[in-house]
């Protein structure tokens, strides 16, 4: 096993039992965001410290610069974006897949669903969700909403036709796990910011390749005003190369909130059916689906049980898998399960064998 | 200097204090909410076992016997939880969940009869009421246990007197024949179907 995959296990906590695996994977989703939080700090009101001491130095030819406009600008951007985010995305992303509310069953499918979901409200200890059925081939299953009290689950026909009574319960229960936790709200908040991000990234580069010819001549007669512009322009250097890769370093830090997020969803899921073995089970058959998805959009993938497109990120592991997968490897998920359900199975690996799986 | 240290110090204390007090009073009440959760649970199954028996009467007029422990440990049931005696109601209720899972055991074991819709309507709906009452104790069972823990270790435990926190005992089986596995006759197959 390699290192990175050992560090992997260890800070979302594989190989435990389903209260720790959740312990440590809200530990390790806590630092992620704090260190997001600090990142974006950094871009915004680090820039006005930088500013702040270029100008005290004089080397700016300005007065000290002190209200910090670069932080409050670039919050308020983010602010603006979340704003818009939380008050539009949840109900229109259903509504684009044409999606259907279900009020009362019509058919003994979506009677066992309203059911599941009845039972799992009830596990969740929470409020019964909206219920979505989706006209959807491929089997997969999504939870949207800000609040926990007025959240929606959305599944697709596909995955009626496929999963068993447990296994669709198990499916559920890790949508469940997802809104009790808030993660869509933490996701759409982590979404915006990288949005923000981008934008403010993108426009300012667009700007300084406009004005890149007189500007650098005049500041390079400014510099050099002893150690304390040292200081300045190395950090300068610095808080430039983190708008450079702001983008990239953004977006990295909310796929592997996600990621973790998953994880804990899929233990939340154990700890609601008391059945891990259940969504090892449906993940598996999820993941084996060849059925192309038509009515989810690939936006909303990483919103899902499991990524409906199967994209070729999902089941690798590295630096480039960091950036790219919406979700966890399957068998690495399905292993831990395993492990919550005592099955003895180490995690990244499936046990096809069902000798093997009965030991434990 | 050391005034402010004092300071600080003090206003942590005050402030994790409340937090503690506030933490160990929002999980007493989670636990009486989800004690009432069971309740309601239940009431939802003495209102549904009518209705149900009903539809598949005619089906399943060979099991007339199965049927008709359900109805009556039902109203048992009811008519203990009028009493309002914690113990009896629980030892009701196990009884009746001993007769439903008798009866599902029964439908079960009928492939013939499954195909009938009434009947695997009530085998859907049979499961969901025992699965409901089952996760609302699970949930019981989960908020008690946090609740237990946090009055029991350390900063918490130091404000539960406070809080005016006491143990909340689990929820479990006390009857034994719920414990035990629903035994089904196969020896007499159903020759009266339909």
């Amino acid at each position: 096993m390699s290192a990175a995959v050992a560090e992997l296990r260890r800070e979302t906590g594989a190989g435990r039992n389903l209260f720790a695996q959740q312990e440590a994977n809200r530990k390790a989703s806590r630092r992620l965001v704090a260190g997001f939080v600090l990142f974006l700090a950094w871009l915004g009101f680090g820039g006005d410290f930088i500013w702040y001491l270029a100008s005290r130095d004089g080397a700016t030819g300005t007065g000290v610069h002190i209200f910090p406009g670069v932080g409050i600008l670039l919050t308020a951007i983010a602010g603006a974006m979340t704003w818009f985010a939380f008050r539009f995305g949840p109900v229109s992303l259903i509504k684009g897949t044409g999606a259907r509310e279900i009020e009362t069953p019509s058919t003994e499918n979506e009677q066992r669903l309203v059911n599941v979901v009845e039972e799992m409200a009830i596990a969740a200890g929470t409020r019964k969700p909206h219920i979505w059925l989706v006209p959807e081939a491929a089997p997969n299953a999504f939870a949207t909403g800000i609040e926990a009290e007025n959240a929606h689950i959305a599944v697709t026909e596909g995955l009626l036709e496929t999963c068993n009574r447990e296994e669709l319960q198990a499916v559920v229960a890790h949508e469940m796990g997802h809104i009790v936790n808030l993660d869509v709200k933490l996701m759409t908040l982590l979404t915006a910011l990288v949005g923000a991000v981008a934008v403010v990234h993108n426009s300012a580069f667009r700007v300084m390749r406009f004005g890149s010819g007189g500007r650098g001549r005049s500041r390079s007669n400014n510099k050099g005003s002893g150690a304390g512009g040292v200081l300045v322009i190395v950090l300068l250097v610095v808080w430039i190369i983190s708008w450079l890769i702001a983008p990239l370093v953004t977006r990295y830090m909310a796929m592997k909130v996600g990621r973790s997020r998953e994880f804990l969803a899929d233990a939340m899921s154990a700890q609601f059916t008391r059945n891990p073995a259940a969504l090892a089970e449906a993940l598996t058959k999820i993941g084996a689906s060849t059925v192309k998805p038509t009515a989810i959009p690939k936006s909303s993938a990483q919103l899902c049980i499991a990524d409906p497109f199967h994209s070729a990120w999902d089941e690798r592991k590295g630096k480039f898998a960091d950036l790219m997968a919406t979700h966890p490897p399957l068998s690495d998920r399905v292993g831990r399960l395993r492990e919550m359900a005592y099955q003895g199975a180490a995690a990244g690996e499936i046990l096809h064998n069902p000798l093997i799986m009965s030991e434990a | 200097m050391l005034t402010v240290i004092l300071l600080v110090l003090a206003v942590g204390f005050v402030l994790f204090a409340i937090g503690a007090y506030n933490r160990l009073v929002s999980l007493r009440n989670q636990v009486a909410n989800a004690w009432k959760q069971i309740d309601v649970q239940l009431k939802r199954r003495h209102d549904l076992i009518p209705n149900l028996i009903n539809t598949v009467k005619g089906a399943m007029n060979f099991e007339r016997e199965t049927l008709e422990a359900v109805v009556a440990a039902r109203n048992q049931a009811i008519a203990v939880a009028k009493t309002g005696d914690v113990a009896a109601t629980g030892a009701a209720e196990a009884h009746l969940t001993g007769a439903l899972s008798r009866l599902l055991a029964v439908v079960e074991a009928y492939p013939d009869l499954k195909a009938t819709g009434n009947v695997a309507q009530l085998q859907e709906e049979l499961t969901a009421t025992e699965n409901k009452i089952g996760f609302s104790r699970q949930l019981y069972n989960d908020t008690a246990t946090q609740y237990n823990t946090a009055q029991q270790t350390f900063p918490t435990m130091l404000f539960a007197g406070m809080a005016g926190a006491t143990p909340a005992s689990l929820w479990e089986i006390t009857d034994e024949l719920e414990r035990a596995v629903p035994q089904v006759d196969l020896t007499l197959g159903p020759t009266t179907t339909k």
